[in-house]
């Protein structure tokens, strides 16, 4: 027995095991988990975001140079670092299911592309809003703009990837594969693309902020940041709770989740 | 192991050479693109020697590009690439030696057409010995990336487009470090650091693209 098996078959005794915290590798106890989870994080991302834009567009005080345009790096920063960490999320879980066989972290990874995308398209075009009135330009080739457009590509080609197998095995190791692949390449890409930038066109643009910025901005942008982790964190487990369902149609208690779900809202309704 | 290696890359090179109008096509394809660019931009000679490099190496890129689909479909068709999966020795042996028949047999050529394409291009001396050195260091980086992705979208629908959408992003780098080292050589820049760094993410994709190839394999023939 290979290490790699001996390590699989260690990690499948933990998830059978009723007290490990691995068992919510498990479907159905990840539903479960994840059924708790969402609400929380759900309402927590709305708390964060009132709070974070209160702050934003009240209490923040505009910046000496730029006056209030500014305030759009409340949003567009946020949605920068959730585009790189989920990237690199996709790539982790990707790993962990291709080593321990879980089926649950590829739907993990599946569920949080289409987040990733959206942060990276957020970050983009608030980014090219702000670049108007600041630079006089929506769009410069700049080395961070231009990783940015580079990775909402690879966004694009995982999710069109994994939608194109229809064999389920077969998309969650593709897609892992490919999330392994770029996220290897992501340090290359912005590497490569600042050397040819600052060689090319000198810095004309620099996104460089003053080195300190004062507290009160700081704490509303960490307040933006933890919304954007509370909003992604429970979209992508919800969609990953469907797909979940879905894939689980077969077995029992999936059926009865998803009666009682049906249940739920009917009664709801009424 | 040698013995398998000698045995594929034997094969991929005979396939190659009966079915020579596969590489023509490529080629064509490279020279009926880069003489498309005057049309558009116009002929500004002092433009053109600007712009030459990049265009010739991104029409090179798109060149490679268009041959990756073929570097597995055949055998995926007719059974042999199940049966070399099954094979006792690793995957990598025999992938290895069907992709260095591959460069050979369709990037090599193109870097041997580009100081031709170049001519039209009226560049500097100095731009058509350093092209082909170029290409010749980029390209292997470009089959193997372009290979873990031919392996992904192996027998999928519109796997050609799927394929350009999954490896076009990851060819910047090496767009980026081949032109900028052609271009330096022409304006009198120190270049050796860019040739470097392809030769270095060539050697590196060596060792690692073909194991995610094998993987991406495997997922495709089960």
């Amino acid at each position: 027995m290979s290490r790699i098996d001996a390590w699989r078959a260690a990690a499948e005794t933990k998830m059978r095991s009723p007290k490990s915290w691995w068992r919510f590798a498990a479907p159905k106890e990840f539903f479960w988990l994840t059924g708790k989870l969402v609400p929380w994080f759900g309402w927590a991302a709305v708390l964060l975001a009132v709070v974070g834009l209160y702050a934003a567009f009240f209490v923040a005080p505009s910046d000496f140079r730029q006056g209030e345009v500014y305030r759009v790096i409340y949003i567009h920063v946020p949605a920068a670092w959730m585009s790189m960490i989920i990237y690199l999320a996709m790539a982790f879980w990707g790993i962990v299911g291709l080593t321990l066989n879980t089926r649950v972290s590829f739907i993990l990874a599946h569920a949080l592309a289409p987040t990733g995308a959206l942060w990276c398209f957020v970050a983009l075009w608030t980014g090219a809003l702000w670049g108007k009135p600041t630079w006089g330009t929506y769009w410069a080739w700049d080395a961070r703009m231009t990783s940015q457009l580079l990775l909402m590509f690879l966004y694009l080609g995982y999710i069109a990837l994994v939608r194109s197998i229809e064999d389920p095995r077969r998309a969650d190791r593709a897609g892992a594969i490919l999330a392994i692949v770029g996220s290897i390449n992501v340090p290359i890409i912005y590497f490569s693309v600042q050397w040819w930038n600052t060689l090319h066109q000198g810095a004309s643009v620099s996104l460089t902020k003053a080195p300190s910025m004062a507290t009160v901005m700081l704490v509303t942008m960490l307040i933006m940041t933890f919304a954007a982790w509370s909003y992604s964190i429970a979209v992508a487990l919800a969609r990953a709770r469907s797909m979940v369902l879905l894939r689980e149609a077969h077995t029992d208690w999936a059926q009865k989740a998803a009666a009682a779900m049906v249940a739920k809202r009917e009664a709801e309704k009424e | 192991m040698i013995a398998l290696f000698l045995a594929v890359l034997r094969r991929e090179a005979l396939l190659a050479w009966r079915s020579r109008a596969d590489t023509l096509v490529a080629l064509t394809f490279f020279v009926i693109v880069a003489t498309l660019f005057p049309f558009g931009v116009g002929t500004d000679e002092r433009l053109l020697r600007t712009i030459a490099p990049g265009i010739l190496w991104v029409t090179a890129l798109l060149a490679v590009l268009l041959t990756l689909p073929r570097l597995f479909e055949h055998d995926w068709r007719d059974g042999t690439l199940e049966q070399l999966l099954l094979s006792a020795e690793p995957a990598p042996v025999w992938l290895g030696a069907k992709l260095l028949a591959h460069w050979v047999t369709t990037a090599v050529p193109l870097a041997v057409l580009a100081p031709l394409l170049a001519l039209l291009y009226d560049v500097e001396p100095v731009v058509y010995g350093w092209l082909p050195v170029t290409l010749l260091l980029g390209t292997p980086m470009l089959t193997l990336i372009g290979a873990v992705g031919a392996a992904l979208t192996l027998g999928l629908r519109a796997s050609g487009l799927l394929l350009a959408l999954l490896v076009l992003p990851l060819f910047v780098p090496v767009l980026i470090f081949g032109v900028d080292a052609v271009t330096s050589a022409r304006d009198g820049a120190p270049f050796a650091a860019q040739l470097a760094l392809l030769a270095g993410g060539s050697l590196a994709a060596t060792a690692l693209a073909p194991w995610g190839c094998a993987a991406a394999l495997r997922l495709a023939v089960e």
